[in-house]
C-alpha cells in the first residue's frame, strides 16, 4: 500500500521537477536580474523562515481566514438548513443570494474599508463574503436532495421534529455542507491576498506586496506565492478528511 | 378462521391528473384482511399496487372511499404499520445499531436491548455497529427488516420487499421472513409480481386487474408450512393466478 503510493506520486513528481527546471532554465537564459531562480527563492524562505517573520505571517493570515470561514460556517449552515426545509425561505432568500454572489469579494474591498476601517476585520469580512455563499447553496442543495424514501421513513415511525431534524434532515445534508465548507475555505483562502492587501502589516497577502514594495524582493514574492499555494493544498486536504467520517461516505462510495 | 378484521379497504378509488385529463389508477376497491393474516396482492405492472399501498399505509389518501384499520379511518402512517419498500429505507448515515433505536420512542427503557434482540433476530449480530455500506444487499435488507419489526408494530407493508435481490438471496429472505413470523405474528400485506413468491409466502392471494385496479380474483393459499411451491397442487395454483394475469403455460 505504501509502496502503491510512493509509486503512484512518480508522476507528479516528474512534473513538478520538469517545472522547476525550466523556470530556472528560463531565468538563466533570459539573464533576468529581478525574477528569481529557484535557488534564490529558497534561499529567500530560509531567510523568512529563520527570523521568524514567515511564521507571523502564515499565522496572520491563517487566523483571518479561520475566523472569517467560522463566522461563515455559523451562519451558512443554518441559514442554509432553514432555507432548505421552509419553501417560503427559500423563495424568499434565494433571489437575493443568487445577485450577491457573482459579485467578486474584491469588489467589496472599498466597502469593506468604510464599513470596518483598516484592521484585521476588513480582511475577515472579506473572507466571510466569499466563503459564506457557496456553504449557504450547499447546504441548501444538501436539504433539497434528501431522498424522498428516508423522509417517508420518518414519517412512518412517527418521529418528534426535534428527532427528524437530527437524525434525519441534518445527517442527510452533511455530505453536502462538507462539500460547501470545502468550496467555502477554498475560496476563502484564494481570497486572503487580495483582503491582506489593504494596508495591514502583517499576513502573507502583505508579505508579497511588502516585498515587491521594499526593494523589489520577487525571491520573497514568489516564496509566499508558493507557501500560500502548500497551505492551500493542506487545508483542502484537511476539509478532505470529514469526507472520510463513517457516517458521511455513503454519499462518496457507489 | 382470523378472530377479527384488521384492515377494511372499502371503496377506494384514485386517479391522478395528467397532460390529457385525469388517470384512473384504482377503481373502486374492496376487501378485508384479517389480524394476523398473510395476504398478497398481485397484478400486472403499472395496475397501480403500490399506489393502494401507498393508500393503505397512510402515505396517500384515496379520492374517495377509506381504509380503516380495527375500524378506525387511517388518515397518515404511524409506526403501527410499517412500511417496507423494494428500494429500501435505512439510513445510510446511522449504524444498524442506530437504525434500529431510530423508530423507538425515547421513554422506553429497554431500547438498546430491544435493538440489540431484533438484530440477533434477523442474523445481523456482530454487525449492530456497521454502516449500511458496509452490508450486502441482503444484509441491508434484514436490518430494514428489523428496523421495522423492532417498533413492534401490528401491521407490515411489504411493497416488493425482495425484488431488488437476486432470486437465490430473495429465497433466502422469504425463508426467513416466514421464520420471524412463526416467532411473532403480525398482520402482512405483500406486493410481489412474483406469484411464486406469493404462494410461497401468502395466507390469501388477490390478483388485481390492469388498470384502473379492482380485485379480479381471489385465491386461498391452503398449504402448511414449510411450503413446497414445486408441489402440483402449489404449481396448479400458480397455473390458476397467471391465467387470472394473462399469462397461459404451455
Amino acid at each position: 500500500m505504501a509502496m502503491k503510493k510512493v509509486t503512484g506520486a512518480i508522476p507528479s513528481i516528474i512534473v513538478l521537477a520538469v517545472v522547476v527546471i525550466i523556470w530556472w532554465a528560463a531565468v538563466v537564459l533570459t539573464k533576468s536580474v529581478i525574477f528569481p531562480t529557484p535557488g534564490k527563492v529558497v534561499m529567500g524562505t530560509l531567510e523568512l523562515a529563520s527570523d521568524g517573520t514567515l511564521w507571523e505571517h502564515i499565522a496572520a493570515s491563517l487566523f483571518r481566514v479561520g475566523a472569517g470561514f467560522l463566522i461563515a460556517v455559523l451562519f451558512a449552515i443554518p441559514l442554509g438548513l432553514w432555507m432548505g426545509w421552509v419553501h417560503g425561505a427559500y423563495v424568499t432568500l434565494n433571489p437575493l443570494f443568487q445577485i450577491l454572489r457573482p459579485i467578486s469579494p474584491i469588489a467589496w474591498i472599498p466597502i469593506a474599508i468604510l464599513w470596518f476601517g483598516v484592521g484585521n476585520a476588513s480582511p475577515i469580512y472579506l473572507i466571510f463574503i466569499a466563503s459564506v455563499f457557496p456553504m449557504i447553496v450547499q447546504t441548501t442543495t444538501g436539504v433539497h436532495t434528501i431522498e424522498k424514501r428516508y423522509l417517508r421513513a420518518a414519517e412512518n415511525f412517527g418521529v418528534t421534529r426535534k428527532k427528524l431534524f437530527l437524525q434525519v434532515v441534518f445527517p442527510a445534508a452533511l455530505p453536502q455542507i462538507i462539500v460547501g465548507m470545502r468550496i467555502g475555505l477554498g475560496v476563502a483562502w484564494l481570497v486572503v491576498v487580495a483582503a491582506e492587501m489593504i494596508a495591514l502589516r502583517s499576513g502573507l497577502g502583505y508579505l508579497i506586496m511588502d516585498s515587491r514594495n521594499a526593494g523589489n524582493r520577487y525571491e520573497l514574492v514568489v516564496a509566499g506565492m508558493i507557501i500560500i499555494g502548500l497551505i492551500g493544498l493542506m487545508l483542502d486536504g484537511a476539509m478532505r478528511l470529514l469526507e472520510n467520517m463513517k457516517n458521511v461516505r455513503w454519499r462518496y462510495v457507489h | 378462521m382470523f378472530i377479527k378484521t384488521k384492515i377494511v379497504v372499502e371503496e377506494v378509488r384514485k386517479g391522478f391528473p395528467t397532460d390529457d385529463g385525469r388517470l384512473d389508477v384504482i377503481a373502486d376497491l374492496n376487501f378485508k384482511v384479517g389480524d394476523g393474516e398473510f395476504v398478497a396482492i398481485v397484478g400486472p405492472s403499472g395496475c397501480g399496487k403500490t399506489t393502494l399501498m401507498n393508500i393503505i399505509a397512510g402515505f396517500l389518501a384515496p379520492d374517495t372511499g377509506a381504509v380503516k384499520i380495527d375500524g378506525v379511518p387511517r388518515t397518515a402512517p404511524n409506526r403501527n404499520g410499517v412500511l417496507i419498500t423494494q428500494q429500501g429505507s435505512v439510513f445510510p448515515w446511522l449504524t444498524v445499531r442506530e437504525n434500529l433505536l431510530f423508530g423507538l420512542p425515547d421513554e422506553i427503557s429497554n431500547r438498546e436491548a430491544l435493538a440489540q434482540e431484533y438484530a440477533e433476530l434477523v442474523g445481523l449480530k456482530g454487525f449492530e455497529n456497521n454502516y449500511p455500506h458496509e452490508l450486502s444487499g441482503g444484509m441491508l435488507k434484514r436490518a430494514e427488516i428489523a428496523r421495522a419489526l423492532v417498533v413492534k408494530p401490528e401491521i407490515l407493508y411489504m411493497d416488493e420487499p425482495f425484488s431488488a435481490l437476486d432470486a437465490l438471496m430473495s429465497l433466502r429472505m422469504q425463508n426467513e421472513l416466514l421464520r420471524i413470523l412463526a416467532k411473532e405474528r403480525h398482520t402482512v400485506m405483500l406486493i410481489t409480481h412474483d406469484v411464486e413468491e406469493a404462494i410461497h409466502l401468502a395466507d390469501r392471494i388477490l390478483v388485481l386487474s390492469p388498470r384502473p385496479a379492482r380485485i379480479q380474483a381471489t385465491f386461498d393459499v391452503p398449504f402448511a408450512h414449510p411450503r413446497r411451491v414445486s408441489n402440483p397442487e402449489a404449481q396448479a395454483l400458480r397455473v390458476a393466478i397467471l391465467k387470472e394475469l394473462g399469462v397461459e403455460l404451455v
